[in-house]
C-alpha cells in the first residue's frame, strides 16, 4: 500500500505523531515516479534536490513545533503552464522550451505559504490546448489505468500523475474542461472554480475570460483543502474577487436533505453514450437516496457551448500568444532577415500545429469585417449560455450530470481531426462560459475498465455546495477506492 | 460549407506573424474551413437584442494607488532573453 492512499489530514496525523517524516512523503513520491513515469510519462521536469532539502527544514520546522500551513508537508505536483520561479516552465511548448521564470505565480506562493512541497512540473497540451495531452511537444502522457489510452487534457500529466500516485495532490488550469476531463478520465477528482475565485497570476495565459486554477486530489476532502490554501483575492490580478473564502472543508457534512438537483435533458441527450448516461442516472438514485430532490430540465443554448468557445478562446489565444515572439524570453529562430521575419519564423518553429490553428481562428474572427459576424456574435450566445444557468439556479441548488460523453479514447484516434476532438469538451464547456464551478468525481468504470465521471456545478462562488455534494456522493460509493492496476 | 481560401490562410498568418508554407496553406484552408463552418450555427440564434458578454462577473474598473514600486532587476529580466549585450535585448536590424 503506497502512502498517498491515504487522505491529507491522515498523512498529517502521521507526521504528528512522528510515524513518518515529511522527508518520508517526498522520497515516496520520487520513488513512484522512478517506478512507474518511465510509462506515464505526466512530469516533465523534476526539482528533487530543492524539494527534499525544503522537506527537512520542514520537519525541523515540526520538531520545533513552530507554526504550520495547512498543506504541511504534502507533495505536490504542478502543471507546466503554471509558472515556479527557477523551475523550467515550459507551457509543453518549444517556445518556451528554455524558459526559467523569474517569478513565482501566485499559487506556487500561496502552496508554499501552506507549507507544501512542489516535486515538478507536469504534461500539457501545448498552451492548454486540446483534450488528450497529444499536443504536447514534449511527450505523450498515458492514462494509467490503460497506457493505451490518453489521460484526457490538458491537465493530463496533473491527472495521470495523481491517478498512478506519484503524487497526491496536483494543479491543473481549466479554461474548457481541462481539469475536470483528464480528472473524469484518470479515475480522480477535479474542481474547477468560480471564475475570479483562484488568482490568474502567473498561468501562462490561453484565454483570459476563461481560464481558472484548480485542484486535482484523489478524494473530495483534500480537493477542499487545496482549494482553500490557494483561493482569494489577489492584487495582481484585476479579476481575481473580493469574496471571502469560507472553509470548504467545513462544508463536508454528508447532509444534503432537500437539497435540489437539476438534471438538464442535453446532459443525457444525442452524443452521450448509454454507458454514460445508465453511470448517472445510477448516481442520481444515491442522491435521491441520500435525500435530494431530482428534476429534469433544460439548457437549450449549451448545444452552441463549443461553437462560441472555439471563436471566443481562439480570439482571446490569438491576442495573449501575440507575445512570444522571440525577443525577451523563450526560443529565438535562426537567420532570420529582419524582424518581422524573425517573429515569423520563431512563431512557425516554436509553436505546434494546433495552436497555430486556434491563433489562426482567433486572428481571422477578429479581423476587420469578420468581427461582428464571428467573435461579437459569439459574445452574445455566452450571454444566452450563462442566462440558462442564472435561470436554472433560481430554483436549483446543483446542475449534475456526465463530465464527458465518453470514457477515455486511444491514442491517436482523434489527433487528425479537430472538430471530434472539440466534440470532448462540450458537457464542460458551457461552465466555463458561465463562469461557475463544476467537479468531476469518480462515478464507476466503463465496461473496457476505464473511469467515468460525475460532473456537479453550482452557482457562482458556492464552491462549499459542490463539494458537500461531491463529497456525499463520494463517502455513499466505493468508486474513489478503485485504482488502476499500475 | 464556408470555403477558406489558401491565400486568406496566407493573409491571416501574415497578420498573426506566422511563416506558413504552400502545403500548410492548404491543410490549413481545409480545417479552419470546417470549424468556422461548425461556428457558423450560432446563426441559426436571434441575436439581436442580447448584449454581449465579456465578462461573466459584475466587476467595475479596480484601481489602485498610483504609487511607483520597484521594477525588476535587469539582470533577472535578460536572463531568458535569447540574446542580449550591454544590459539591452539585442533584435535583428529594424531600419535600413
Amino acid at each position: 500500500m503506497s502512502l498517498f492512499d491515504q487522505k491529507l489530514s491522515d498523512l498529517q496525523g502521521l507526521l504528528h505523531k512522528k510515524e513518518i517524516t515529511v522527508t518520508d512523503l517526498v522520497r515516496e513520491s520520487y520513488k513512484r515516479i522512478s517506478e512507474v513515469d518511465d510509462q506515464v510519462q505526466a512530469f516533465l521536469t523534476l526539482d528533487e534536490e530543492r524539494a527534499l532539502a525544503q522537506a527537512e527544514a520542514l520537519q525541523s520546522k515540526l520538531s520545533s513545533d513552530g507554526s504550520q500551513g495547512m498543506l504541511f508537508g504534502m507533495p505536490i505536483g504542478v502543471k507546466d503552464n503554471i509558472v515556479t520561479k527557477d523551475l523550467r516552465t515550459t507551457a509543453a511548448s518549444k517556445i518556451l522550451g528554455n524558459f526559467d521564470p523569474i517569478y513565482n505565480a501566485t499559487v506556487v506562493d500561496k502552496l508554499r505559504a501552506a507549507d507544501a512541497i512542489t516535486i515538478g512540473k507536469l504534461n500539457m497540451d501545448e498552451f492548454a490546448m486540446g483534450s488528450s495531452t497529444e499536443n504536447s511537444s514534449m511527450r505523450k502522457t498515458k492514462n494509467p489505468w490503460n497506457l493505451e489510452t490518453v489521460p484526457g487534457g490538458s491537465s493530463g500529466g496533473s491527472a495521470a500523475a495523481v491517478a498512478a500516485g506519484e503524487v497526491p495532490f496536483s494543479l491543473g488550469s481549466d479554461t474548457g474542461g481541462s481539469i475536470r476531463q483528464p480528472a473524469s478520465f484518470c479515475g480522480v477528482v477535479g474542481l474547477k472554480p468560480t471564475y475570479g475565485r483562484v488568482s490568474r497570476f502567473g498561468l501562462i495565459a490561453f484565454a483570459s475570460s476563461l481560464d481558472q486554477i484548480g485542484p486535482i486530489t484523489r478524494n473530495v476532502e483534500d480537493n477542499a483543502y487545496l482549494l482553500e490554501a490557494i483561493a482569494g483575492l489577489d492584487p495582481n490580478d484585476s479579476t481575481s474577487a473580493n469574496v471571502n473564502v469560507p472553509s470548504y472543508r467545513q462544508a463536508l457534512t454528508g447532509d444534503i436533505k432537500g437539497l435540489k438537483i437539476a438534471v438538464p435533458k442535453e446532459y443525457l441527450g444525442e452524443g452521450v453514450s448509454e454507458e454514460v448516461r445508465q453511470s448517472v442516472r445510477k448516481a442520481l438514485d444515491v442522491l435521491e437516496g441520500l435525500g435530494a430532490t431530482v428534476d429534469e430540465v433544460s439548457l437549450p443554448h449549451s448545444k452552441y457551448g463549443v461553437a462560441t468557445y472555439y471563436l471566443l478562446s481562439s480570439s482571446e489565444a490569438s491576442a495573449n500568444l501575440a507575445r512570444f515572439d522571440g525577443i525577451r524570453y523563450g526560443y529565438r529562430a535562426d537567420n532570420a532577415e529582419n524582424l518581422i521575419d524573425l517573429y515569423k519564423k520563431t512563431r512557425a518553429e516554436g509553436f505546434g500545429d494546433e495552436v497555430k490553428r486556434r491563433i489562426m481562428l482567433g486572428t481571422y474572427a477578429l479581423s476587420s469585417g469578420y468581427y461582428d459576424a464571428y467573435y461579437k456574435k459569439a459574445q452574445k450566445v455566452r450571454t444566452l449560455i450563462k442566462q440558462d444557468f442564472d435561470q436554472i439556479f433560481e430554483q436549483y441548488d446543483v446542475v449534475v450530470g456526465p463530465t464527458t460523453p465518453t470514457p477515455s479514447f486511444k491514442i491517436g484516434e482523434k489527433v487528425d481531426d479537430p472538430l471530434t476532438m472539440y466534440a470532448n469538451d462540450i458537457l464542460t464547456i458551457p461552465v466555463n462560459l458561465a463562469g461557475v464551478p463544476g467537479i468531476s468525481v469518480p462515478a464507476g468504470l466503463s465496461s473496457n475498465g476505464l473511469p467515468l465521471g460525475l460532473q456537479i456545478i453550482g452557482k457562482h462562488f458556492d464552491e462549499s455546495t459542490v463539494y458537500r455534494v461531491a463529497h456525499a456522493f463520494e463517502q455513499a460509493t466505493e468508486h474513489h477506492k478503485l485504482k488502476p492496476g499500475l | 460549407m464556408t470555403k477558406i481560401t489558401t491565400d486568406q490562410v496566407k493573409h491571416v498568418a501574415h497578420l498573426a506573424r506566422l511563416a506558413i508554407t504552400e502545403e500548410e496553406a492548404e491543410k490549413f484552408a481545409g480545417q479552419l474551413g470546417s470549424i468556422i463552418t461548425f461556428a457558423e450555427q450560432l446563426n441559426e440564434l436571434d441575436t439581436s437584442n442580447v448584449e454581449p458578454t465579456t465578462h461573466v462577473l459584475e466587476m467595475k474598473n479596480i484601481m489602485r494607488e498610483d504609487k511607483a514600486s520597484k521594477g525588476l532587476p535587469r539582470e533577472e529580466v535578460l536572463k531568458n532573453a535569447p540574446d542580449h549585450q550591454d544590459g539591452q535585448v539585442k533584435v535583428p536590424t529594424i531600419l535600413e
